[in-house]
């Protein structure tokens, strides 16, 4: 069997479902209705008919040669999962779970969210099939999000700050859990992550594999080879394993996923789950994830809130552990740094979770030299991220790094 | 028959069933958590269920969420988990089941967390977010050393699955009255009913009822068609207000309901 055709419950020792008996039925309704789906022609051509007319796929790929300058010479291709409606990759997992909620006949979304990014998409597929939604999200971040919060009213959706625990991601989750254990009779849970209880991992992972179907094409047709790595940045990893996915069986192609390190994965500040996790039990699978001794969920810290998770998909953490992808952390001061690198060598502001990525292929780059081909998913847009970067780069107070050519 | 199996099967032969309360250990504090948890013993109380704190317990309401955080600041570590049954059974003839997450015991090894907890007197797990799919190493620890495993069975669950919770199971399967997580409800609902025949159908012999039940009317709608009522969030929320003195009033008031 080749790696691809991996679909769980299991990844190796990773994976399964630690869930309440209650969710049982609802995950067994939920992977029958997928599995069915997944051999429906009709389901298909639905949702790559709403890709091609609402989310805009194709999306490109586009290459970076100034910001590859950088990269000792390496050709670097960039996969614009950001110019996606919504402005990042999550719109690919959103609108396939909300077509099979559809069809599982539930009127009710609920969804986690962090930086608020899959809130929005899934506020987004809720106003388009006119379905109710309930977004959950930990209290700190609708503070320091409170952008998205607006953005997800707009489009029609309840926002309800998480105030338990650490108020942050992993609480929204839990609250989600709550939520749908008690309301699953009319409600999908749209998980937006390659984590969780199966059938999730890898039904989000299919939904994304889009990502890595399309790019592997154009980079065989722009440069008549296949690419020697694959970059992407992995939180939880949704986009991440929408990418490596149609490369798992292309031996010379390395994948590379990169972990937010936040202030160093040797301090206590960092979301480096794979570095620095240990197998455990979270949200509904078996993966690595942060944790003290007695297996209490430790707190995770990056600057980028997409990746301020410690916990991530069991996939990953079994390709991690038969050595087929590998793992290395960026710290924030890294990320910013090639937050800026790209925005002024190629006019395209990226997320900070994907410039975790882009500090990635820039490292790839030397390691690589001049013949060396890197794909980097571009998972997102940076417009959410300007206060964020404003602060970090003091752009707004006057004393701000100097506005040209700082960049080389 | 293990001990919890042995109190059930003497309470329902006295005509009634056993009433089983919920406490966490290590709130308000360590020392008060073993003192609420003798107290409602010699109040009524039957059978004991130690909650285990965990940083992300995805069945419990606020109540529970809330005090279980409590502990977790006040800095409560796995061991004293072990000095909890054991100071417990020290002064109590009740049997004393955990109810715990998985991560925890996985952390701490399953077979060495079962041999502890056998040492410290306890009687066995309760699991909400392991189901016997995913229990193999917890069969196999809990048979070395002879505690008993409580899985839960829902009103969603299938005949399928029922069968199996209660082929899993030993000491008693837990009935969850509801689709929903801990809280106390002004009505247990009549899914409950539905769940318990169900798992009667599937040959069960010993199946408690939790999930909302919080007055001595409603666990004695409930012994009579189960043979044990939980309660948890209401003895919570009793220890929050007034201590020792008011969770061992409210047992008492709810123990009322096994005559």
């Amino acid at each position: 069997m080749t790696l691809r055709d991996v679909v769980g419950p299991y990844f190796g020792t990773f994976g399964g479902r630690f869930v309440p008996e209650s969710l049982i039925a609802a995950l067994d309704e939920l992977d029958a209705a997928y599995q069915a789906a997944r051999v429906d022609p009709a389901f298909a051509a639905e949702l790559a008919e709403l890709h091609r007319t609402y989310t805009g796929r194709p999306s490109i790929i586009t290459e970076a040669p100034r910001f590859a300058e950088h990269a000792g010479g390496a050709r670097i291709l960039l996969k614009r999962e950001d110019l996606n409606h919504t402005g990042s990759h999550k719109i690919n997992n959103v609108l396939g779970q909300a077509l099979l909620a559809k069809r599982l006949g539930k009127t009710r979304l609920i969804a986690e969210t962090g930086a608020g990014q899959h809130g929005v998409a899934s506020a987004t597929a809720a106003a388009l099939f006119g379905m109710e939604c309930v977004v959950y999200m930990g209290a700190v971040d609708t503070e320091r999000q409170a952008l998205n919060v607006a953005r997800m009213k707009l489009l029609g959706a309840e926002v309800v700050a998480v105030q338990t625990g650490s108020r942050t991601l992993k609480d929204a989750i839990n609250d989600a859990m709550r939520d749908w254990v008690a309301n699953v009779e009319n409600t999908h849970y749209l998980l937006g992550t390659v984590a969780g209880p199966h059938p999730f991992p890898t039904m989000v992972r299919d939904f994304h594999s889009v990502i890595g179907t399309e790019s592997r094409e154009q980079v065989l047709a722009l440069t008549g080879r296949l690419p020697d790595a694959v970059a992407a940045c992995v939180g939880g990893g949704s986009n991440a394993m929408g990418i490596f996915h149609a490369f798992l069986d292309d031996e010379s192609v390395r994948l590379v996923g990169l972990e937010a390190a936040g202030d160093g994965v040797d301090t206590p500040h960092h979301a480096a789950t794979i570095s620095r996790g240990r197998p455990g039990v979270l949200h509904g699978a078996r993966s690595l994830m942060l944790q003290d001794e007695d297996g209490q969920t430790m707190e995770s810290h990056s600057i980028s809130a997409g990746l301020d998770y410690p916990g991530v998909g069991p996939e990953h953490a079994w390709l991690s552990d038969i050595g087929r992808a590998e793992y290395r952390g960026v710290t924030d001061a890294e990320a910013m740094s090639a937050l800026r690198l790209l925005s002024r060598t190629e006019g395209i502001i990226p997320a900070i979770e994907t410039a975790h990525a882009l500090h990635g292929a820039l490292e790839l780059g030397k390691e690589l030299g001049p013949e060396g081909i890197i794909l980097v998913s571009l998972s997102g847009r940076g417009d959410k991220d300007m206060e964020t970067a404003a602060r970090y780069f003091r752009l707004l107070d006057g004393e701000g790094d100097a506005p040209a050519g700082s960049a080389s | 028959m293990s001990s919890v199996e042995q109190t059930i099967s003497t309470r329902r032969d006295a005509g009634s069933g056993a009433l089983i309360a919920y406490l966490p250990i290590g709130f308000p504090t360590l020392d008060e958590s073993v003192e609420a948890a003798i107290a409602v013993v010699e109040n009524g109380v039957d059978i004991l269920e130690l909650g285990l704190p965990y940083s992300d317990p995805v069945m419990d309401g606020a109540a529970i969420q809330k005090a279980t955080q409590t502990a977790l600041q006040n800095g409560f570590r796995l061991r004293d988990a072990f000095t909890a049954v054991e100071r417990v059974r020290a002064a109590v003839d009740a049997p004393v089941l955990v109810m715990t997450y998985w991560n925890p015991v996985m952390q701490y090894g399953v077979d060495r967390f079962a041999a502890d907890l056998k040492n410290a007197g306890g009687a066995g797990l309760i699991t909400p977010d392991l189901i016997p799919d995913e229990a193999s190493e917890w069969m196999s620890a809990s048979e070395a050393h002879d505690l008993d495993r409580v899985f839960l069975a829902a009103p969603s669950s299938s005949d399928v699955r029922m069968r199996q919770a209660v082929e899993a199971s030993r000491g008693f399967v837990y009935a969850v009255s509801t689709m929903g997580i801990t809280g106390a409800r002004s009505d247990v609902d009549a899914a409950a009913r539905g769940v318990v025949s169900r798992l009667r159908d599937a040959g069960c012999t010993s199946t408690c009822v939790g999930l909302g039940i919080s007055t001595a009317e409603q666990v004695r709608d409930v012994l009579s068609y189960a043979d044990g009522a939980i309660v948890g969030s209401r003895l919570v929320a009793a220890l929050s207000e007034g201590g020792v003195p008011e969770v061992a009033r409210v047992a008492a008031d709810l123990a009322s309901g096994t005559r």
